[in-house]
């Protein structure tokens, strides 16, 4: 046994604790790096070490990241949302964990509301909310049909999705498209505007994506657009600019070549180049993809979903399957457009923190320096915040290299323990919802999850390592 | 040299998809490649028409229609081996990214796993935690899963968590240190508490840290050097753990070069350990002796005696300087206030045969516990050191305060004794022992008659010096040993005992 070269030379130590032993190595010449420790301040030590001790739990980790960095995602079609997530019925789905209507937010009501009025179920808004009220439309999280949605995240059987495959672990996940900035749905807003563009949305749009997508003879490779977003300064959750024109590229020549009327292929393309986050619903599903590939391993403690109603921040982990640990939604910090102030604001919303939990969005700020003053924070912020990241995750995705660090891999795949150990959350970039249904986007900024989430999966996770000893 | 044609040579051509990298980071990638001896031609490129075109020129045509979203990657080379090469080349360079931190603030590392992440140099790493008992174990774990052996100096860790680390630590080629056994020296670093000694030709395993730091002080006095002491924790050799790191350490050290014997420290052993020990140490080419204490084989000293005959060397006289001349004190009692706990042991044993019972807060026999009452009468040994009274505070070779007041309340309570004491030199231990604890002796031998004793463990090299240290105590009135089993057979004369 050669203890893994201990013996062959002095060695370079790391100490985490006492000071004297450190300072006493530095006095005799020796490499010494000091570990910045401090008490776990979340979750129980006994528990902690009960994971940290786990057999199964370094090699389930590495099964399930690796299962994460391999994935891949590919568009294959655009389908109604009635015929791919199967919502037969007066259902909608929505963001986040699960959600009564009694316990909706502003926005997340007036998506709702919206959704109603869009399908035709009511005619005026009092009958939307009464209908709603009453239990006569049955909510259900996007993530229990392998979906996702930005923001309100709601999806209502004649929207159109985005049909995404995972080549490599034999996946799929769907996303509705987006409507773009401002007064939108997904925002809360359901005026005439926002219902106009969802119709011509459902009836010229999505007709003439999914004939293009139908027809291309490659499909387009969206992990390999988000790869290279991050070299051109996106995020891939709040800026997404890069990659909406990517987008545009790839899939203008096919839409061109359907001989539709000009005048609609003018407003689609017009309509896509206009829209900023139009990858984001692209963005979102191959994040999706690649953190399902990770679900039911045993023994992981991988963050696998991070995903937030208005109302609740929900996470689940490879180890727990769809169990859902949640907490209060936090209010964003930020920037506010217009007149718009932290008092408009909604807590947190939206699915689109998948982003995260797939290691872009704010766990690559330092990828995106344009955007990071729009979220209320300084590059070297964005770069700290990268750098702190590394060390809640299990693996760095070679796949999504981030220019400024040295095209260091991405952080990914979220270590419950880690977050538990080191004492920082994890750094989410979002939109900002007004809290008043009907508002729309008020601004934009930086949140976190509560810690609630974090120490309910613990004792979970802990609790089923001890059941496996 | 004429260059070759571009018919000639064995090719390679594949396309992957989902990787990215961009153009200039490719071009480096073609060209460090393209350098290899014996490749002809390289191009790792996006497959764009571009690069595709240039491919078909350079002789490379793909058998399925690329995409631009595809890496192309194609190699000419003069023969199949250099051609494999190159390409697993390619595939080394595209994985390998620079870690420039430049730019960023560097985030402090929060956790050992994050720690040995940023960790530069060309040394093996090796973790050290001495972070609170309850939360050793979470730190230790992050070494062994990095590949990396780890010195828990924390006391305090459940014994479940120790075996579990230890099975875990076995499975990867590892070692764990510790824990509560805070002493090793690895190629000359001394970690924990560990004394300046000479490098050389002998290995020590040690479930015992101050027990460490007696054979190896004594060796260093008969100039004998040591390759590395590998502290395996104070329970290494109980039943419950069952030698886990021991049996690695010694497989370890039969395998270095550096090491030609072994010596094997320890308090007194589980039996069936002990023979698990003694089966795996016969199998090693690396001749081991064991230093491992009982009633039968109660003296460090001897030992190390024992392994410089094997080692065809004199025993040297062991320094030492001569206390006051003091009448010996017939019915008076051994009060040994110790800060290691193997050297208060081995005071036990030597003792237990000429005394008869010595009670301890650690004691030979459960039925001689002192419990809470440190200051009892009759014949006692204290180890300062021990889990229960380091609570909260730092080991008594950092803080004297706990022995110091216990000097003082033997020197009050009258009862006639003889001061047994260990002052133990060395990294980590406090700078200048004799400063506190020479007043205080002094002060005690002006109130009562008290003869006083120390095994002074330590080397001239040490930063508090032997020599330094031993004046100044024996100025205070104290006999002072660096052999610990010499310093209680001197306290035992003074007791008028027989042995």
């Amino acid at each position: 046994m050669s203890l893994g070269g201990l013996l062959d030379g002095p060695p370079a130590v790391v100490a985490a604790g006492v000071e004297v032993f450190s300072g006493a190595l530095r006095a005799q010449g020796a490499s010494v790096a000091d570990v910045d420790w401090r008490p776990p301040t979340i979750g129980d030590p006994a528990d902690l070490t009960a994971l940290a001790l786990d057999p199964r739990r370094a090699a389930a980790n590495r099964t399930a990241v690796e299962r994460v960095l391999a994935a891949g995602s590919v568009l294959t079609d655009v389908r109604p949302a009635r015929e791919t997530l199967g919502l037969e019925g007066r259902v909608l789905l929505h963001s986040g964990p699960p959600l009564t209507w009694e316990a909706a937010s502003g926005p997340m009501r007036g998506a709702l509301i919206g959704a109603c009025l869009f399908e035709g179920w009511a005619s005026t808004v009092e009958e939307a909310e009464a209908l709603l009220a009453s239990g006569g439309v049955t909510l259900d999280p996007c993530h229990h049909h392998s979906a996702v949605g930005p923001m309100a995240g709601v999806t209502s059987p004649s929207m159109w999705t985005w049909c995404l495959e995972d080549p490599v672990n034999g996946g799929t996940a769907y996303c509705n498209l987006n409507e773009g900035l401002g007064k939108v749905l997904r925002m809360g807003a359901f005026n005439e505007e926002v219902l106009t563009r969802l119709a011509w949305m459902r009836d010229v749009l999505g007709p003439l994506l999914s004939r293009a997508v139908r027809s291309m003879a490659e499909p387009l490779d969206v992990k390999s657009v988000l790869a290279q977003m991050l070299q051109m300064g996106d995020e891939g959750h709040n800026r997404n600019r890069a990659g909406s024109l990517m987008t545009l590229r790839e899939l203008s020549p096919a839409i061109v070549a359907l001989d539709a009327p000009s005048a609609e292929t003018a407003a689609a393309l017009a309509f896509i180049g206009g829209n900023e986050h139009f990858f984001l619903n692209l963005g979102m599903p191959t994040a999706k993809l690649a953190m399902d590939a990770a679900r039911d391993v045993p023994g992981s403690t991988m963050v696998t979903v991070m995903a937030r109603n208005g109302t609740e921040f929900g996470v689940q982990t490879a180890g727990t399957g769809d169990r859902w640990f949640t907490g209060p939604a936090q209010t964003p910090v930020g920037l506010f457009l217009g007149d718009y102030g932290p008092e408009d604001a909604n807590p947190d919303i939206g699915d689109s923190a998948i982003m995260e939990t797939y290691g872009v969005g704010g766990f690559s700020m330092a990828a995106a320096p344009a955007i990071v003053r729009f979220v209320g924070g300084s590059v070297p912020d964005a770069l700290a915040t990268t750098e702190r990241m590394y060390q809640l995750t299990l693996a760095e995705n070679p796949a999504m290299a981030i220019p400024i660090l040295g095209f260091r891999g991405a952080p990914t795949g979220i270590d419950v323990l880690s977050v538990a150990r080191t004492g920082w959350l994890p750094q989410i970039n979002t939109g900002m919802a007004g809290r008043v249904a009907g508002t729309g986007q008020v601004g934009a900024g930086l949140v976190q999850p509560p810690r609630e989430c974090f120490e309910q999966a613990l004792a979970a996770l802990a609790q089923e390592a001890r059941a496996a000893a | 040299m004429s260059a070759p044609g571009p018919g000639e040579g064995v090719r390679h051509v594949s396309l992957r998809s989902g990787v990215y990298a961009d153009s200039v980071r490719l071009m480096q990638v073609s060209r460090d490649v393209g350098a290899r001896e014996g490749v002809i031609a390289v191009l790792v490129a996006m497959a764009t028409p571009l690069n595709v075109d240039l491919a078909a020129g350079m002789g490379f045509t793909p058998d399925r229609t690329p995409s631009p979203d595809q890496l192309l990657i194609a190699v000419r080379a003069v023969d199949d081996d250099v051609l494999a090469a190159a390409v697993a080349a390619v595939d080394a360079a595209l994985a390998e990214r620079e870690r420039s931190r430049a730019s960023a603030d560097a985030q402090p590392a929060r956790t050992i796993a994050a720690g040995l992440d940023d960790l530069e140099g060309d040394g093996p790493a090796l973790a050290i935690v001495s972070v609170p008992g309850q939360y050793a174990a979470l730190e230790a774990a992050d070494a062994i899963a990095a590949g990396r052996s780890v010195l828990v100096f924390s006391d305090g860790v459940p014994v479940e968590q120790e075996v579990a680390l230890k099975r875990a630590a076995h499975e990867a080629g590892v070692l764990v240190m510790g824990p509560d056994c805070g002493t090793a020296i690895v190629s000359g670093v001394a970690l924990g508490f560990a004394n300046v000694v000479r490098p050389g030709p002998v290995g020590v395993v040690a479930a015992s840290g101050t027990g460490a730091q007696q054979v190896s002080c004594l060796l260093d006095a008969a100039g004998v050097g040591v390759s590395h002491v590998l502290g395996v924790g104070g329970r290494d050799l109980s039943e419950a753990v069952g030698g886990l790191a021991t049996l690695d350490a010694l497989s370890a050290l039969d395998a270095d070069p550096a090491t030609e014997r072994v010596l094997v420290v320890s308090k007194p052993p589980a039996p069936s350990v002990a023979e698990a020990v003694a089966r795996a140490a016969a199998g090693l080419s690396t001749p081991v002796r064991s230093a491992a204490l009982s009633p039968e084989t109660p003296d460090l000293t001897a030992a190390v005696e024992a392994l410089l005959g094997d080692l065809g060397l004199d025993v040297p006289i062991w320094p030492s300087r001569p206390g006051p001349a003091e009448a010996a004190l017939p019915g008076a009692v051994l009060k040994g206030l110790y800060s290691g706990g193997t050297l208060a042991d081995e005071a036990m044993l030597i003792a237990a045969p000429v005394l008869g019972d010595v009670r301890s807060n650690t004691p030979l026999r459960p039925e001689l516990d002192l419990g809470t009452d440190l200051s009892a009468a009759g014949h006692v040994v204290v180890d300062f050191g021990d889990d229960a009274l380091t609570v909260g505070r730092a080991h008594p070779m950092i803080d004297p305060t706990l022995r110091l007041e216990a000097i003082a309340r033997l020197a009050a309570s009258g009862e006639p004794a003889v001061l047994l004491l260990d002052v133990v030199l060395g990294h980590g231990a406090d700078a200048d022992p004799a400063a506190a604890l020479a007043p205080a002796l002094t002060a005690a031998r002006a109130q009562a008659h008290l003869p006083v004793v120390v095994a002074l463990v330590g080397t001239e090299a040490d930063p508090q010096g032997w020599s330094r240290q031993a004046d100044a105590l024996a100025a205070a009135g104290a006999a002072v040993f660096a052999s610990n089993a010499a310093a209680t057979r001197y306290a035992l004369d003074l007791l008028g005992a027989s042995r």
